[in-house]
């Protein structure tokens, strides 16, 4: 299993938009992807899990995937975080 | 053939098929079912077709409004494949075998209920965004058609309870000819928009929905606010020499574009427009707008999830203040609270809105906010011929303080070596009573007033406009707001500034007689009002007016205003 600590640094934390592109990004991998914050653990792969989790400015979340190609998901996520300004 | 009566909310005739923006029945029973495989067959189909719907509706929504506003469509794209909503109805299907319509509306509740239980505004609003999305599978399940504006591919008129910011922003200007609602005024959402779109509208019928159906032949009268459904051919055919007749005077109106509005008797008024974006110079000029006396700048705060930057709003001013040429434009500061609420402020819900934190309050509270806005205004100063006002001044105190805050800044960025206009203007919205009755001592500070009536009115009367059963109170001819108003105008003259009015009862036609009596120095109206106002001040003397203006003042009742007034205009 492949995961990766991050601290968001946008404005409005993980709002519509950045959760839509993180989604869209998870979807497209076969892993089982989740998404960790403040001890809740949901799927990346459903917007609803990533919205409910009400991820602010400062926020530390941890991103962990498991299968064929988790390191590649991973790192695509990882990419989408920094290319929008999102996380560090 | 049926006939509505209603309010005139935007000028013109339209004539063309029905098109119900109307909720369908979306009720069902929860069944037990035999076949839980072609169950969730049944479900897998209405939400592949509910998919494919929205994928069009996102297509259409960035090239008509950019890909930032289509933005939400993907969202809603990305609730309809969630794995943590499709698996739980198909399990429930499959275990309990209940139709999928239960299965469905189960699911959903729980995250519209989760999504509404979190304590931060804006994810609260996500629970309107997941019913919205399920309503659609729901329909296609129900097999009832929900309505698509923007999917609209024929002449229509639109038939609804009420139109608001997100309906009327999918709606096709090209085939939308006119539009009809239940409820609503003249100063209501609806109505204004349907101004600046030039579009027919009649509004606060009651029973347009009831009455209407889809396809019904419509004409909406927009001169005498009526709706005729199924009319007659003689009917219609009489209704198509209305509208050429309105086209006509048009065409005579528009000779006046390049005039200076002058009365018969050789006073000048200035007659500005309202506008919300810089796109809506366009109607000012082909309108003969003599400047912009309000530039609501609430639009660059709305529909986003976060502060415009000091950046887009500095190019948003620099393009109005460029595209008036030198023509004077009043930038009116943040005016946001009351029935204009930004979800990502998140600020606390009020038990009333109107009288709560809202306006220029807001902005001395929240000065980040404040200070970004008037530095790209003072950037922006030096474009063209910036006026600035603040909104919601009920005491000197409040304009002080605001006024020292745009100081600051004004030397701030001077001592960074940036260029600031040496002259800005800079005064008030008069719309709390507490300011018009004080304003003497206003105007020794202030270099102009600009009347808010919409306000002004529903202060003065203690009557919230978004109220129907209140709805009786708006009067701008009642003897109490004229003589507030001519309170304000006279301070304003006392110590050689100038008065201006932006409510809706500046491009009134029994206002502006009144007006022009009172000495009014700037009308501003919407962009489509200004030329058939110019028609109508060039045929008044102002003597007349002032002599009607003795009388008004002192008159009981708001139907006696109107009588004098249309005695004394004939």
């Amino acid at each position: 299993m492949a995961e990766k600590q991050f601290t968001v640094t946008a404005d409005t934390g993980i709002h519509a938009r950045p959760a839509t592109l993180l989604v869209q990004t998870a979807s497209r991998f076969d892993s089982e992807i989740n998404l960790e914050h403040k001890g809740k653990t949901v799927n990346l792969k459903s917007i609803m899990g990533v919205m409910s989790l009400g991820i602010g400015k400062g926020a530390e979340i941890k991103i962990t995937a498991e299968g064929s190609d988790a390191n590649d998901a991973l790192n695509s996520l990882e990419e989408t975080l920094r290319k929008e300004g999102l996380a560090e | 053939m049926t006939f509505l009566n209603g309010i005139a909310a935007s000028n013109g005739i339209a004539i063309a098929k029905a098109y119900r923006m109307v909720e369908p029945d979306l009720s069902f029973e929860q069944k037990k079912i035999e076949d839980a495989s072609s169950e969730v067959a049944r479900f897998r189909d209405a939400m592949a077709k509910a998919k494919s719907e929205l994928e069009i509706i996102r297509d259409r929504a960035k090239v008509d409004l950019g890909p930032d506003k289509a933005a939400i469509f993907e969202a809603h794209l990305l609730v309809l494949s969630d794995p943590e909503l499709n698996n739980p109805i198909e399990d429930k299907i499959g275990s309990e075998n209940v139709n999928a319509e239960a299965a469905l509306k189960e699911t959903a509740d729980m995250f519209v209920m989760m999504f509404e239980q979190m304590d931060n505004e804006y994810m609260k609003e996500r629970a309107a965004d997941i019913r919205d999305v399920t309503k659609r599978v729901l329909a296609h399940l129900l097999d009832v058609q929900l309505p698509n504006p923007s999917m609209i591919a024929e002449e229509v008129i639109i038939v609804s309870e009420d139109l608001t910011p997100s309906d009327t922003a999918q709606l096709n200007r090209q085939f939308v000819k006119g539009f009809t609602t239940n409820i609503g005024g003249r100063t209501s959402h609806s109505a204004i928009m349907a101004r600046s779109l030039e579009i027919p509208a009649v509004v606060g019928t009651k029973t347009a929905t009831e009455e209407i159906q889809n396809g019904d032949l419509v004409i909406v009268d927009g001169l005498k606010g009526e709706v005729h459904i199924n009319p007659t051919p003689e009917l219609v055919e009489q209704y198509k020499k209305v509208h050429e007749d309105f086209e006509t005077q048009k065409a005579e109106w528009a000779k006046l574009v390049n005039e200076p509005t002058v009365s018969a008797d050789g006073h000048h008024v200035e007659l500005a427009a309202n506008i919300g974006t810089p796109k809506d110079l366009k109607g000012v000029k082909e309108n003969g707008g003599e400047g912009v006396g309000l530039y609501r700048t609430e639009f660059l705060y709305m529909g986003r999830d976060q502060l415009p930057t000091e950046e887009e709003q500095f190019e948003a001013y620099k393009a109005v203040l460029e595209g008036m040429e030198g023509k004077p434009v009043v930038v009116r500061t943040l005016d946001i609270g009351g029935d204009k609420e930004l979800p990502y402020l998140e600020l606390p819900k009020e038990m009333n809105p109107f009288l709560g934190f809202r306006a220029i309050r807001l902005c001395l509270e929240e000065q980040g906010i404040f200070r970004t806005q008037l530095k790209a205004l003072l950037r922006a100063s030096v474009y063209g011929n910036l006026k600035i006002m603040f909104p919601m001044i009920a005491t000197l105190d409040e304009f002080r303080a605001a006024k020292t805050i745009l100081e600051e800044e004004k030397q701030k960025l001077i001592s960074e070596g940036q260029k600031v206009a040496e002259k800005i203007e800079l005064g008030i919205m008069v719309e709390i009573p507490s300011t018009a009755v004080l304003a003497d001592q206003f105007a020794k500070e202030v270099d102009f007033f600009s009347i808010g009536t919409n306000d002004l009115i529903q202060y003065t009367m203690a009557a919230d406009r978004m109220n129907q059963r209140v709805s009786y109170l708006y009067q701008p001819y009642s003897p109490s707001i004229l003589r507030l108003v001519k309170m304000v105008i006279d301070a304003a003259h006392a110590e050689g500034k100038w008065a201006g009015m932006c409510g809706e009862m500046a491009g009134d036609e029994t206002a502006i007689p009144i007006l022009l009596g009172l000495g009014l120095d700037e009308f501003s109206m919407s962009a489509t009002s200004i030329l058939k106002a110019r028609s109508l001040i060039k045929n008044l003397q102002k003597s007349d007016m002032e002599k009607l203006v003795q009388q008004v003042l002192n008159m009981q009742t708001t139907d006696q205003v109107i009588e004098a007034v249309n005695a004394a205009v004939k």
